[in-house]
């Protein structure tokens, strides 16, 4: 059963994490979380993501949202900014892609250029 | 919208972009009249009466990035489809407030959908958001605040994955004993 005893449990295993960290600087994951976001499936994109980095235990993922970018066709957009690199942007991601654009891209540094909408 | 959940996380979205720090969202499903009432109060900058008149437009939306502004059309669209409604109250500098009815027994009714994945997304997007929640089944609630969250976590922040994961986890067991057994 959790409880909000878990919270406490989560917040010293957090802490410990955050001593590891190594300093290269932090990757940046945003998915698009406006109303076409939504509905094509930007919630379970941003849920997918959030459990991968959590799995992995990545320190210094940071993943937010971003508004409508006026794309709305392509979406759910996700975009990565690995530390001193250029935005890819992917597109028409699901939660499976999500998955693997953390395993390949954040983790093995592997754009997946298939799924790449735009890089700027 | 394939769920009432994501009409939810859409409200809140409308409440962040309209500079909310605090928002409420009240979920009833009144066991005995089948509705569902979905209702998302903030503090934002609120709508002047033209606004209020054009929300639901399709062709109305403040943003700049598209001509749409599809979420609340939407919504009305999909609570009528129920025979439902949606009410829009909204103040310049006060905040507004959306509620939105929804008729569960209709056959056009999208199911509920996944909760507490739509409200761990909502903190974890917007880990400083103030946000309450409240969920009435029947006579039973199920409430949280972020605020006691955030002091459950010390200098962890909402957005780190792992407090999702957990939060996730908690959210559906409290649902779950929300509906004790009972599929809404
Ligand atoms: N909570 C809110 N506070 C202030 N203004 C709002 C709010 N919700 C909606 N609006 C206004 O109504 C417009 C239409 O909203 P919506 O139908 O959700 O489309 P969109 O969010 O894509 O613009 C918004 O552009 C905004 O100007
Ligand atoms: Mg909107």
């Amino acid at each position: 059963m959790k409880s909000l005893q878990d919270l406490e449990r989560i917040r010293l295993k957090a802490q410990e994490r955050m001593r590891v960290r190594e300093g290269e600087g932090a990757t940046k994951i945003a998915v698009g979380m406006g109303t076409c976001g939504i509905a094509a499936g930007a919630r379970d994109v941003m849920a997918a993501i959030l459990d991968e980095v959590a799995k992995r235990k990545l320190a210094d993922v940071t993943v937010t949202q971003t508004g409508c970018v006026g794309l709305c066709e392509y979406e759910p957009l996700v975009d990565v900014i690995l530390p001193g690199q250029q935005k890819v942007t992917y597109a028409r991601v699901d939660a499976d892609k999500a998955r693997q654009i953390v395993a390949r891209h954040v983790v093995n540094r592997q754009i997946i250029g298939d799924w790449v909408l735009a890089r700027s | 919208m394939e769920e009432l959940a994501l009409y939810i996380l859409d409200l809140v979205q409308n409440s962040i972009e309209a500079g909310a720090d605090r928002v409420c969202v009240f979920l009833d499903q009144c066991a005995a009249d089948g509705k569902i009432v979905i209702e998302v109060r903030d503090n934002g900058r609120g709508m002047d009466e033209a606004a209020r008149a054009a929300a639901f437009d399709p062709f109305y939306t403040t943003r700049t990035t598209r001509r749409l502004g599809l979420g609340l059309a939407l919504l009305r669209a999909a609570a009528e489809a129920t025979r439902g409604w949606v009410e829009l109250e909204s103040q310049v500098g006060a905040g507004t407030r959306v509620k939105a009815v929804f008729d569960a027994s209709h056959i056009d009714c999208p199911p509920l959908g996944d909760v507490p994945t739509t409200l761990a997304v909502i903190l974890a997007a917007n880990p400083d958001l103030e946000l309450c929640y409240r969920h009435r089944f029947g006579d039973r609630e199920f409430s949280f605040t972020s605020s006691e969250l955030r002091a459950r976590l010390g200098e962890v922040a909402l957005n780190d994955p792992t407090v999702f994961q957990c939060l996730r986890e908690l959210f559906a067991e409290s649902l779950d004993n929300l509906h004790g057994g009972v599929n809404p």
